[in-house]
């Protein structure tokens, strides 16, 4: 008889937290690797988290500055027993703790961004910031005079590569003699190393800097040395008021909305999701007063371009270092050989390793 | 390019570069090894560059003046450097926690109070040619074309040689470091000794992060300190508690790294990863090597221990 009762207990109770799921404010996580304030990746998502929280019924927080590895399976497993309806790891080394913990956690959503690996409950995605990457590199090729661009750049993985890569066939693309080459730091975020590192290019006589890291130490190094610079993650015009050509953006607020309402509605199924410059999710950000009208005509013209499907940045014929053909004339790479990518275009001087 | 001579012409930037992005290190080494001689092994440096680093960026914000901001930055991190020795010297807490805890607390404390000003901008100090030694071949470029800072920088390592060496106050120090009974023995407080010494060596480490805000990046973003702190705090260890020896070994470290990035950029086929380990692998080596020589490390025999009660 109590056995009996305690079911029918439970069951109840399961009932009423059915019921109430659907009214329920939805709770968002986010994990970030390095401080909001970084102005660079962070910082874009943590955008989008505000943007995010300013709707009816949804709240969000988020921890930054959380180490890559075990410490982030700690935030992300406090996050999960909280009772987080949906969590975001927002960096490469977050893969595997975020798949960890999904395991034990089912009923809790997870989304991992720039990883390669999902579950039932994890869903991995990106954005294809190769493309805005691209037509960055069609306006560095145009603005540079010694035909040398530094690439300032954190750690050897396909995602940094690849955009390494994009860069470099849309310097190419309008500037055949021009050359990338690139330093890289192993740091995401360190202000100061990282300006270091964009000062050593410019001794080797680069007149614009790339970067891919998070902080806005190679823009300052730029400004400080009067030459050109390419920014990342948001428009760093702010920080680089001379020297800021354009900068390849992020924009997750429609996307992340749209992940809100599918697990809302119950309709979430876990996949691989890469949006491209045709969402919004990727763009380039305004460019500054010293590019001419005519590049500016160019990159947006190539832009449509990549919107409406009628040019995809890896194609055919592309070389890699070594002169020998990667990608046959005709023929396009693979969203999986973009998301493997170990090798280096034509053009790019540096290492992968 | 081929051949070795860009290889040799890079050197003299990376020199330059060694020197100025070493200087934040410089600052903070010398003062964790004012502090150490005199026996308090204090691990927050990492957090009192931080509260130096933010305090000498307001102060710089809010007068135009680097040099105020300068000011703040060394009493900031003073007072820092007051919470450990409170806590140590006062309290007889573990030197080791208590460290950390300020570390913890000192990176925190600036990257919240901080929030409002990231990506403001102040004047700080603008490099400028020293007259006549600017234009030396070589050691021009490497030592006097840079900031005040940095020049300012180069007349410490001396000036604590003499103090440790010349004068009596000196003596005091390295021997509370090493026997603290003994200097009461002298009458002297080896309390009051090691409270000076933390004030000294705290105005030193908060110089090292006024030096980020003020001099590398001139502008206030999070965690500009990133990790500093702890490569000053072994390069104590390293320098064997010399000041000399910890001028070598900063401009050792940063100097390789800059080398490394240049030979980077230059486009050398070997991975960076290796690169990016020989700083590290460099200083290991020369620690190795100088060990080898059997002089012992110097540490003060009483560092890290606390003060019998009452003395």
């Amino acid at each position: 008889m109590f056995k009996k009762t305690v079911f029918f207990l439970l069951g109840l109770m399961l009932m009423c937290n059915v019921a109430v799921a659907a009214e329920k404010e939805m709770k968002l996580g986010f994990v970030y690797v390095s401080p909001v304030g970084d102005a660079g990746w962070s910082y874009a998502h943590d955008l989008a988290r505000q943007a995010l929280a300013e709707q009816e019924g949804i709240s969000a927080f988020y921890m930054e500055s959380v180490p890559e590895g075990a410490d982030s399976e700690r935030v992300i497993l406090n996050m999960a027993r909280k009772g987080y309806d949906i969590i975001f790891t927002t960096s490469f080394g977050y893969m595997d703790p975020t798949i960890k913990v999904a395991k034990q956690f089912p009923k809790t959503t997870f989304l991992h961004c720039s990883g390669y690996k999902t579950a039932d409950n994890v869903s991995n995605y990106f954005g294809r910031v190769y493309q805005p990457r691209y037509l960055t590199g069609m306006v560095a090729g145009k603005m540079t005079k010694s035909n040398q661009i530094g690439y300032v750049a954190a750690f050897p993985i396909p995602e940094v590569i690849r955009g390494i890569n994009a860069f470099t066939l849309g310097v190419k693309a309008v500037n055949p003699d021009a050359q990338v080459r690139v330093v890289w730091t192993k740091t995401w975020y360190d202000p100061a190393m990282e300006k270091d590192a964009a000062i050593s290019l410019l001794d080797i006589g680069v007149d614009v800097l790339a970067q891919h890291q998070d902080s806005p130490g190679p823009q300052e190094a730029a400004q400080d040395k009067g030459v050109y610079s390419i920014g990342y993650n948001t428009d760093m015009s702010k920080f680089a008021p001379n020297a800021h050509l354009v900068a390849a953006v992020w924009d997750w607020v429609p996307f992340y909305l749209d992940v809100v309402k599918q697990v809302r509605e119950g309709t979430w199924k876990a996949g691989s999701f890469w949006p491209g410059l045709e969402t919004g999710a990727v763009n380039i950000s305004d460019f500054g007063a010293m590019v001419p009208q005519d590049v500016r005509d160019l990159v947006n013209a190539r832009k449509q371009e990549i919107i409406d499907g009628k040019y995809v940045v890896f194609s055919g014929p592309v070389k890699d270092q070594n002169g020998q053909v990667r990608v046959e004339a005709g023929k396009v790479l693979s969203d999986q050989e973009l998301l493997s990518m170990d090798w280096f275009v034509e053009g790019v001087i540096g290492s992968t390793k | 390019m081929d051949g070795f001579l860009p290889y040799l012409l890079i050197i003299i930037p990376a020199l330059a570069a060694a020197v100025s992005t070493g200087t934040s290190i410089l600052y903070a080494t010398l003062g964790e090894l004012v502090m150490e001689r005199a026996g308090v092994l204090n691990l927050g440096v990492e957090g009192m560059m931080m509260v130096g680093c933010l305090a000498s960026f307001l102060g710089c914000y809010h007068t135009g003046s680097p040099w105020f901001g300068l000011l703040c930055g060394g009493v900031a991190a003073m007072g820092m450097s007051a919470i450990h020795g409170a806590v140590c010297l006062f309290f007889q807490g573990s030197q080791v926690v208590s460290g950390l805890a300020l570390t913890l607390f000192g990176v925190g404390v600036a990257n919240y109070l901080g929030t409002p000003y990231i990506q403001q901008k102040v004047v700080g100090f603008a490099s400028f040619n020293v007259p006549v030694l600017s234009s030396i071949p070589v050691l021009g470029p490497i030592f006097f074309q840079h900031d005040a800072m940095v020049y300012l920088s180069f007349f410490i390592p001396p000036l604590l040689w003499f103090l440790f060496m010349r004068t009596r106050y000196g003596l005091a120090l390295r021997s509370t470091g090493e026997n603290p009974e003994a200097v009461r023995a002298a009458g002297i407080s080896p309390s009051a000794v090691r409270w000076s010494a933390l004030m000294l060596g705290g105005f030193l480490v908060g110089m090292g992060g006024a030096y980020l805000a003020l001099a590398s990046m001139r502008m206030w973003v999070d965690n500009l300190v990133s990790g500093r702190g702890w490569i000053a705090v072994a390069l104590v260890i390293f320098a064997f508690w010399r000041p000399g020896r910890a001028v070598f070994g900063v401009y050792l470290f940063t100097g390789v790294t800059a080398y490394l990035f240049r030979v980077q950029a230059l486009g050398v086929g070997i991975p960076s990863s290796f690169l990016n380990m020989l700083p590290y692998l460099m200083t290991l080596a020369v620690l190795f090597a100088s060990s080898l020589k059997g002089r012992g490390s110097g540490a003060p025999a009483d560092l890290g221990n606390n003060l019998k009660p009452g003395s």
